[in-house]
């Protein structure tokens, strides 16, 4: 912050009420902390001093009634499908989830009787990190991905009348 | 006492029908009928001279589409002496009788065995599913169980479904 000391010193900014509830909302994502398979090991990565989640405000908390965003690192078993969705509810509005992995995103290698053939069968999906497991970066990516997308979203504002409401399209 | 002595002992002391696979090579192996299962497991656990007082693992076979369908095979050892010894146990009806008594541990390993495979343990203090969920129809590991499973609303990819999980 050195360089900005002192620059706006007695001034008034002025922006739009879905601007800073957005800004807010996108800059401090809170993740819970909650790993199933392999692709945990990348995630704790990118949380972890090398790759800094932490830098995009993005910080593990240990409920989900902390938390913003559902990682969803690695496959999900039948067993494990209402836990996950339990943990979804108990969430606060608004929540976000981001499916991380083939394992999450489809099943994956994993066409069987024991495994949900993506994640979106039993929560709503806003990212889908595709990789096997993704690395790092690519969690990262996701993450900027869902600021953009929480960006163009619109809450106290109406829908324009006339134009259908559209979202930022996550690739 | 070397191994065919290990083999010859259990024999001579055994009152049940025993043989020795002689098809297995790796390691010594007996087959036994399930009704002499239990007693053929304390005579191991406790005479003096074999001491198998570890039960690591059992595994269910299925040979589907042959009859008896179900096989038992236990992996036994003896901490004292540092010794394996294997036993096949060919199921007629997939029942058996538990070795909980002589083994704790076979507590969860039953109960894997029935899960997978159907197999029903007589005297088993808690015979409940370990691995799949409580709801879950069928027995995975059957060879008649289709790989995807049965369809339903979390798996679009599944076979039709079919009544008590296709188990026979």
């Amino acid at each position: 912050m050195g360089i900005l000391n002192n620059r706006f010193q007695d001034n008034v900014f002025f922006t739009t009420s879905d601007g800073i509830i957005n800004w807010s909302r996108k800059s401090s994502l809170w993740p819970e902390t909650f790993g199933i398979a392999c692709c945990a090991i990348e995630m704790i990565s990118a949380g972890c001093a090398r790759y800094d989640l932490d830098r995009f405000g993005v910080v593990f908390r240990p409920s989900p009634r902390q938390s913003d965003v559902m990682i969803v690192a690695g496959t999900v078993t039948r067993k494990m499908a209402p836990i996950i969705r339990r943990l979804y509810d108990q969430m606060p509005e608004p929540r976000y989830v981001i499916a991380m992995g083939t394992c999450a995103i489809s099943g994956g290698v994993y066409n069987t009787y024991a495994v949900v053939q993506g994640v979106d069968h039993i929560v709503p999906v806003d990212v889908h990190v595709a990789g096997c497991p993704p690395r790092p970066e690519a969690l990262l990516h996701g993450f900027v991905q869902l600021q953009e997308k929480i960006t163009g979203t619109r809450v106290l504002r109406a829908k324009p009348p006339d134009s259908p409401h559209t979202e930022v399209k996550v690739s | 006492m070397g191994n065919a002595d290990i083999l010859a002992h259990i024999c001579a002391h055994f009152p049940g029908d025993l043989r020795v696979d002689d098809a297995v090579t790796d390691e010594d192996c007996l087959l036994v009928a399930p009704e002499d299962l239990v007693a053929l497991c304390l005579l191991l656990r406790d005479d003096p001279a074999l001491k198998f007082d570890f039960m690591s693992d059992i595994c269910g076979v299925d040979f589907w589409p042959e009859t008896p369908r179900f096989q038992l095979v236990y992996q036994l050892y003896s901490i004292p002496f540092k010794r394996r010894l294997r036993l096949k146990c060919r199921l007629e009806n997939a029942t058996a009788p538990s070795i909980t008594q002589v083994w704790t541990t076979a507590n969860w390993h039953e109960r894997e065995a029935w899960d997978m495979y159907g197999i029903d343990f007589t005297g088993h203090p808690d015979l409940r599913r370990i691995y799949m969920w409580e709801e879950f129809d069928g027995f995975p590991m059957r060879r008649d169980f289709p790989l995807r499973g049965y369809k339903d609303e979390m798996n679009p990819f599944g076979d039709e479904p079919k009544p008590k999980g296709g188990a026979a």
